[in-house]
């Protein structure tokens, strides 16, 4: 039989119904087609795949356990590495991961893994009936900071060791960027939320509202019997272009912007938390949160939606899926540009003009690309002369996170490297005894699959530490 | 939860609570906030620790009920508890070396002026107190002031009550007499603080202001609570939740923190119209 050439298409919500809802844009493979898709992969012998994956889950075999209808035989298979599948799935980006490796990719598309694990992870939510049980405890006290996914795997794996876990997250509510950066539309809140709910029937203590470094330091929580702590606090810290006219009005961090929308759930009707809806939006930064941002800003009521970005569709940094679906949702995509200043309204007749203030607009340079750069993309320069405005009404930054320093600042003997990430050995430990981290709170904004991954590294070493204590 | 142990009106418009939150009582200073919210689909607003009690587990909080989430927040009772409740946030004001002090505050500023009072009161310092209201019926805290200063100056905009117009006059009297300060720490409006800050330049005494920006997380991780200070002719941003609440006020940009405190005021006014009637038809 020849193989199909092409991935099975998505089933999505059109783009013109989609740009106005939040409902999730991705609807999931049904069962037929995902046994078609599964019936593509080669089997092949030497996994290539599988070392395309951080976690390197067993990739062809739970795609066998698909082409013979056992989904949940599938499930158990993934789930001996990942215990995220169904955020994973959704958000890895695969054609830089496990699919770019795959050997199928050589001359046609590549089997859709992300999908399959989607699917049968799905499937999964949808049919087990069983709850988690706690095992029998050993006695063992371990503390997490943050509750991003390095931090819910790392409870996870622990707590299904038998030791006696406490999640202390600085929000009100569990899932780090899982449920303050990711928008509905592409990880439904709701699965996050189970996740953290087969944590507790696992056993495991969440404590929303405790900042570590305020409510507790990590010297306490040793104090108080905890013999291991994890930092998975993720890098939370926005930066901003220090451009002129930062400060105005409806210019906002890509941070806030989705905090506003996604946790304190200013998309719905009739939202607590104000946030600016309409007009004409512009998204500075090329990345999947750039995406999202604009994304969200869309479905907020915005006319018009640019991204901004200063290197070329090529370097653009965020999952291609994402792209091509805000693509096809009319964002309007300005490459090979650079803010340069922000503009704002401005009545020197009437100090107390309400628009005072206010951004109008956003002032750009366009660029070219030069010679390559250290990391080997090329470097964007700037055009003279190339200056032209465009009318917006409000303006966000999405250039990068780093670490937040809150941690550092008050954990004696802590080191970090000069970008603020904690450093850690292989096993995630750092330079203090008792103290592992992972995710992006050591290796800067990275991906979902790497923190969880971090998360389990971390989880295996503390195990064994405490257990030869 | 967190669990609302006593509730008292001050004024009208202002009202005290004890809640219950053993972990922020045992580490809170004077200078640092908490953040709250009501119930689950509230918003998260910022309010200054007025006060703890470490062996009861409870922190004092003072409010003025100016929008929807501080109304909300005023038709709970006691006994009854609230959602959420997380700090202590930001830095706590700095003491050391402060041996003589000036305390200028404003309005509602007054409650969070109030336990930095104490504090340097407590430290041994010789506080004045100057303490500004618009009219006699918002006026707050005036026996708690009284006990906690040397010296004590309540001025009223409208001179309803004690001395007529603004802190700044009294201010300025003493600084011209030839009073001397070590610090003069300034909790109010926007605007007052500013003047504040121009009234006492020409003296060199150090101002410190506390910023209220609007606040999401309170923990550095939105940016929104953003601020720019002046320093050696840069401008440099700085997050009032983690850097701050205390600035030096001869930093600041006072006009463009005065324009960001305000990109939400006609939404607030609908929201809180919302809640009023809300509890009308109730
Ligand atoms: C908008 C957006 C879109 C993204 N899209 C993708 C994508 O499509 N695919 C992908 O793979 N990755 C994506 N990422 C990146 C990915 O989400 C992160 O790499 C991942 O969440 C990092 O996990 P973490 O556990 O290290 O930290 P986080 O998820 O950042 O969680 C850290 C948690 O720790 C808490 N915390 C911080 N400090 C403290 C403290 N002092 N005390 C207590 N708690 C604290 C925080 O509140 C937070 O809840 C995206 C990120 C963003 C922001
Ligand atoms: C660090 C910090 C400490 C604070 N401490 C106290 C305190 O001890 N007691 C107290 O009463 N208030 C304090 N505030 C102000 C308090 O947070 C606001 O009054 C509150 O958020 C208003 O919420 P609301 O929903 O009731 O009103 P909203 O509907 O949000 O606002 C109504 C009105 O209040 C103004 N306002 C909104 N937010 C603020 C703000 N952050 N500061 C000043 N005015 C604002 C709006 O411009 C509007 O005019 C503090 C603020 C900060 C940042
Ligand atoms: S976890 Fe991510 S990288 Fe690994 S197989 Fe799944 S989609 Fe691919
Ligand atoms: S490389 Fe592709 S075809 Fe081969 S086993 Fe992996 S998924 Fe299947
Ligand atoms: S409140 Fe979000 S950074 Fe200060």
């Amino acid at each position: 039989m020849p193989v199909n050439p092409k991935k099975h298409e998505m089933p999505t919500q059109a783009p013109e119904v989609r740009a106005h809802n939040f409902s999730e844009v991705a609807l999931g493979y049904t069962q037929e087609i995902a046994v078609a898709e599964a019936e593509r992969c080669l089997n092949c012998k030497n996994q290539p795949c599988v070392a395309g994956c951080p976690v390197n889950i067993h990739i062809p075999e739970f795609i066998q356990k698909v082409k013979e209808c056992d989904f949940e035989g599938a499930y158990q298979i993934i789930n001996q590495t990942s215990s995220l599948p169904a955020v994973c799935g959704r958000v890895c980006p695969q054609e830089t991961q496990c699919e770019s490796k795959c050997t199928l990719g050589r001359k046609f598309e590549p089997v859709g893994i992300g999908r399959l694990e989607r699917f049968v992870a799905d499937w999964h939510n949808a049919h087990a009936t069983e709850k988690a049980q706690a095992p029998e405890s050993n006695g063992h006290r371990v503390a997490i900071v943050g509750s991003g996914p390095s931090g819910l795997t790392c409870a996870g794996d622990l707590a299904k060791k038998g030791y006696r876990v406490s999640v202390f997250e600085a929000l009100h509510t569990a899932g780090g960027v899982l449920v303050y950066g990711i928008p509905e539309f592409r990880l439904p809140k709701a699965i996050v939320a189970k996740e953290v709910e087969t944590l507790k029937e696992l056993g495991v203590d969440v404590e929303p509202n405790v900042v570590i470094g305020k409510t507790l330091t990590i010297d306490e929580l040793f104090e108080m019997g905890y013999e291991a702590v994890f930092v998975g606090s993720g890098a939370g810290l926005p930066r901003f272009m220090n451009i002129p006219g930062e400060s105005l009005k409806g210019v906002y961090s890509a941070n806030e912007f989705l905090t506003r929308s996604n946790l304190m759930k200013a998309y719905l009707d009739d939202p607590k938390t104000p946030i600016m809806k309409g007009g004409n939006v512009a998204v500075v930064g090329g990345g999947n949160v750039a995406m999202d941002a604009a994304r969200t800003a869309l479905r907020l009521g915005a006319e018009h939606v640019y991204i901004v970005y200063r290197r070329s569709m090529e370097e653009l940094p965020a999952r291609k899926e994402e792209v091509e679906h805000a693509q096809e949702e009319g964002i309007d995509f300005r490459l090979l540009c650079n803010p340069v200043e922000i503009l704002g309204y401005n009545n020197p007749e009437n100090p107390r003009d309400e628009k005072n203030g206010f951004v109008t607009g956003i002032r750009c340079v366009k660029m070219e690309l030069g010679e390559p750069d250290a990391s080997g993309r090329r470097r964007p320069v700037v055009i003279p002369g190339s200056e032209f405005d465009l009318d917006v009404d409000a303006v966000v930054m999405s250039i990068g996170t780093s670490p937040n320093p809150l941690i550092k600042s008050t954990t004696k003997g802590l080191e970090v490297n000069n970008h603020g990430g904690i450093i850690v050995n292989e096993d995630g430990l750092t330079s203090r005894e008792g103290v592992y981290a992972g995710g992006d709170a050591v290796t800067g904004a990275a991906t979902v699959i790497s923190a969880m991954g971090a998360g389990k590294v971390s989880a295996r070493a503390i195990d064994e530490y405490l257990m030869n204590k | 939860m967190y669990k609302i142990v006593r509730k008292k009106a001050l004024n009208p418009t202002v009202t005290q609570m004890e809640i219950e939150a053993p972990l922020v009582a045992r580490k809170a200073k004077p200078g640092q906030f908490i953040i709250l919210r009501v119930d689950e689909a509230g918003e998260r607003i910022p309010l200054t620790v007025a006060g703890t009690n470490p062996e009861e587990g409870n922190v004092k909080i003072i409010f003025q009920i100016v929008g929807a989430t501080t109304e909300l927040l005023n038709h709970k009772n006691e006994g009854e508890s609230i959602q959420d409740f997380v700090g202590p946030l930001g830095v706590a004001t700095h003491t050391e070396g402060i041996k003589k002090v000036c305390i200028v505050g404003g309005g509602v500023g007054c409650a969070i002026a109030m336990p930095v009072a104490q504090e340097f009161h407590r430290l041994g310092a010789e506080v004045t107190s100057i303490i500004g209201f618009r009219s006699k019926d918002l006026l707050i805290l005036e026996d708690e002031f009284r006990a906690c200063s040397d010296k004590l100056i309540v001025m009223t905009d409208d001179g309803s009550y004690a001395r007529h117009g603004n802190v700044t006059v009294p201010l300025k009297e003493l600084l011209e007499a030839g009073e001397t300060f070590d610090a003069i720490i300034t909790i109010g409006p926007l605007i007052m603080m500013k003047f504040v800050t121009l009234t006492a330049k020409p003296f060199g005494v150090p101002v410190t202001a506390s910023m209220n920006p609007i606040m999401i997380d309170g923990t550095g991780m939105c940016g929104g609570c953003r601020l720019t200070l002046n320093q050696d002719g840069k401008r440099v941003t700085k997050f009032a939740c983690v850097d701050g609440p205390d600035f030096n006020a001869y930093e600041i940009d006072f006009d463009e923190a005065m324009s960001r405190g305000r990109m939400y005021v006609g939404y607030e006014r609908r929201a809180h119209e919302e809640v009023c009637n809300l509890f009308k038809n109730a």
